[in-house]
């Protein structure tokens, strides 16, 4: 039951004033880009493959991305034996329960679910927050169970709020940022005396981590080519496949409309 | 006896083994009516000449119909029915199964061409009047298709088990709590569990894979026969069979169906092939309509979606029953059954069906305001479906088709279109107030085009009908 509550909260945080979603920015992710790929299988590997599988996917196919059996065994396989496993992981549910309060989803196909312009905005845009377990909160997901893993390469992001009386003021600030921003509605009896009931709400970045912000960017943009990559490795053979059979079906067009229109001669 | 009076089969042209296939089918002919079904369903089925666009979606449905069957035979053999294992064995087609991910993209974009293919068969009866006598019973059938596809829908898209899976399958069984009485037991009877579960993904694996296709071929091989019986109806609505050449007795706007539309639908196929192919390879979750994007997070009992969403096909019937809200039964169900009783109490002389009604109006409505508005959405639904049936009694036009239908029902049509894929359009997003009250007026033009349909349809001002069929 407390685990139900737990997760009700997560799922539906009540918002006490009007939220805005947050702005969702594109994901500059190309799934041909093999280097990018590899860079993004090795973030997920060694950042998320501890606490979240991967438990559809097998190592095995990491040769499609242009990794040889022997590189996969030495650099990648932390968690099972063989190349022919799947991505599992040594935490089982009831554990992950126990030790986390809920259990970390398994990542095959989270691009799918969420998309690649979510987790691209979403990994880029955890803050410190002292009020969570963790110590950290996100903007794109409130309240969201998992810590910010990646913080020792991003450095530490503290939130900041600026108030307007105007949306179209709190947004043209808002479109000059570089990371996730929202803008909270606030009712007129909230705002008080001021008026100000627009609350722009941003990050900046207040202990730096080992890389820049354009470095880290980078990281996310591989693992999150990685991450939808994974969700269908088979997608750049299903477009391949997809103009051969059209190119077929083309001209089978010509055949059958020849075919009809030589027989429909004869009908008035 | 009667075997060896038949006339021999002869292959005609000059290929090596003619004489062989001719023994052949002489054989079976003698022993099965093999020449006497191909003339009769094919060479000699004589259909109007006339058919336009709207007649290839009746072939375009009997072929991914066999589609279906096809892949769907390839999934089962993948496919774990099985709680714990659905989802995974999904991914395991599309990742590990040699070409899995094609045959399931070809499966799950079939459903929904499925019914994009017998959304527009249905409107093309409608606007050339084909359930009009003789072809009620045609029509019947073909309506018992639809519930059926629907059925066979609703179940199979249980089986990936994912949150939309799972959650959509968890309203619809919910849906018949709402019956009074029974409504309880029924629901738990129809999971077999007091949640959706491993037990109720079971069974409706066997009614997906087993039952429900079974029906669907004896009806539709039903469908096809009623068909040949009567004769196909035209753009025209005339009957062929009402000028038949007086030396061979044919139709003489009549040509076989094989070989001219065995032609025509082949073509209609490629042109099918090529939309449907464009859709699996380059677009199999199309935008999120095809493929929800929640279904590819695995069922979890636990987590309630925020939004919870049926798959295009169903949103109309889902819309009407989420539109209809306590002040919808009050101002809009109760004056509406008023109403329309006043009305057929007016226009019926005969005394015994105006007390039926008057006895009928007063039931519903002591049901209106002693039974949950819950009660009444899911009557609406149902009835949103099932009013298809009676489209043949409804229909009191003097002319079949929409050619010759005046101003009334044109605007009849337009606007019952525009109600539809508004509450289709509705039944995708999340309910607000305004949104609830489009559904409402999306839902009262919905049910009026088919209740006053008696009315509207008679009163309109018809252009006669030709004696032929008028070519193009």
């Amino acid at each position: 039951m407390r685990v139900l509550v737990l997760l009700l909260a997560l799922a539906a945080p009540l918002p006490l004033a009007a939220e805005e979603s947050v702005r969702l920015d594109a994901a500059p992710i190309d799934p041909r880009d093999v280097a990018s790929l590899q860079a993004g299988a090795r973030t997920f590997v060694n950042y998320c493959l501890n606490c979240h599988s991967a438990g559809m996917m097998r190592y095995h196919k990491l040769l499609e991305i242009g990794l040889t059996e022997q590189q996969i065994k030495d650099n990648l396989l932390f968690t099972a034996d063989k190349v022919g496993e799947l991505m599992n992981i040594a935490m089982t549910r009831k554990d992950a329960k126990d030790w986390l309060g809920t259990v970390p989803p398994d990542l095959s196909v989270i691009a799918r679910a969420r998309g690649a312009d979510w987790l691209y905005t979403y990994l880029r845009s955890f803050y410190r927050d002292r009020e969570s377990a963790t110590g950290w909160n996100n903007m794109v997901y409130e309240r969201v169970a998992m810590p910010h893993v990646l913080w020792m390469l991003s450095g530490q992001q503290v939130q900041v709020e600026r108030k307007f009386k105007n949306m179209e003021q709190a947004e043209a600030i808002g479109r000059q940022q570089k990371n996730a921003w929202k803008i909270d509605v606030l009712t007129p009896e909230q705002a008080g005396k001021d008026g100000e009931r627009f609350i722009l709400k941003t990050i900046r970045t207040d202990t730096s981590g080992s890389l820049s912000q354009l470095e880290y960017d980078l990281v996310v943009r591989d693992l999150v080519n990685f991450m939808t990559w994974m969700s269908e490795p088979n997608q750049l053979e299903r477009k391949q496949s997809g103009y051969v059979v059209l190119l077929a079906l083309l001209v089978l067009l010509v055949l059958a409309y020849v075919l009809y229109k030589e027989f429909w001669k004869d009908v008035h | 006896m009667a075997a060896v009076e038949k006339q021999p089969v002869t292959v005609s042209g000059a290929g090596p083994l003619n004489g062989v296939m001719s023994g052949l089918l002489t054989w079976i002919d003698q022993r099965f009516p093999l020449v006497e079904t191909w003339r009769s369903h094919l060479s000699e089925y004589y259909a109007p000449k006339n058919f336009n666009f709207w007649y290839y979606f009746g072939s375009l449905a009997l072929f991914v119909l066999v589609l279906q069957f096809v892949t769907g035979i390839f999934l089962t053999m993948n496919y774990k029915p099985d709680a714990a294992q659905a989802f995974a064995s999904v991914e395991y087609i599309m990742r590990e199964v040699p070409w899995g991910w094609w045959i399931r993209y070809m499966h799950s974009t079939g459903a929904s061409f499925f019914f994009i293919c017998v959304y527009l068969h249905m409107f093309r009866g409608l606007l050339y009047g084909s359930y009009r006598r003789p072809r009620e019973l045609l029509w019947i059938v073909g309506v018992l298709i639809f519930l059926c596809l629907m059925a066979e829908a609703f179940f199979g898209y249980l089986l990936p088990w994912g949150q939309m899976s799972y959650w959509g399958a968890q309203v619809i069984v919910n849906l018949f709590d709402a019956i009074p009485f029974v409504g309880p037991k029924l629901a738990i009877w129809i999971r077999g569990d007091y949640v959706v579960s491993d037990a109720t993904l079971n069974r409706f694996f066997a009614f997906h894979v087993i039952a429900v296709p079974l029906v669907l071929l004896a009806l539709v091989g039903a469908h096809l026969l009623a068909l040949h019986e009567v004769g196909s109806n035209n753009p025209d609505g005339v009957e062929i069979k009402n000028a038949k050449d007086p030396k061979t007795g044919l139709p003489l706007d009549g040509i076989p169906f094989h070989p001219y539309y065995t032609v025509k639908d082949s073509f209609g196929v490629v042109v099918f092939l090529i939309i449907f192919s464009i859709v699996v390879f380059f677009a199999p979750e199309m935008g999120g309509y095809f493929l929800e994007a929640n279904n590819f997070i695995a069922a979890d009992p636990l987590k309630t979606p925020l939004h919870i969403a049926p798959v295009w096909y169903f949103t109309p019937y889902y819309s009407i029953l989420r539109a209809t809200t306590e002040q919808f039964v009050l101002w809009v169900l109760t004056p509406g059954v008023v109403g329309f009783a006043a009305l057929i109490v007016w226009s019926v002389k005969n005394s015994n069906v105006r007390i039926a009604v008057g006895v009928a109006a007063v039931v519903l409505l002591a049901g209106f305001f002693t039974l949950d508005a819950k009660v009444w959405g899911v009557v609406l639904m149902g009835i949103s479906v099932m009013i298809f049936f009676f489209l043949p009694w409804l229909d009191r036009s003097p002319v079949k088709s929409i050619r010759y239908k005046g101003p009334l029902t044109k605007a009849a049509i337009a606007l019952f279109v525009v109600a539809f894929f508004i509450l289709g359009y509705l039944g995708t997003q999340a309910v607000t107030s305004g949104r609830t009250f489009a559904a409402q007026i999306g839902t009262a033009v919905y049910f009026l085009f088919f209740f006053l349909m008696p009315w509207w349809s008679r009163m309109d001002k018809c252009k006669p009908e030709p004696h032929r069929v008028t070519g193009k």
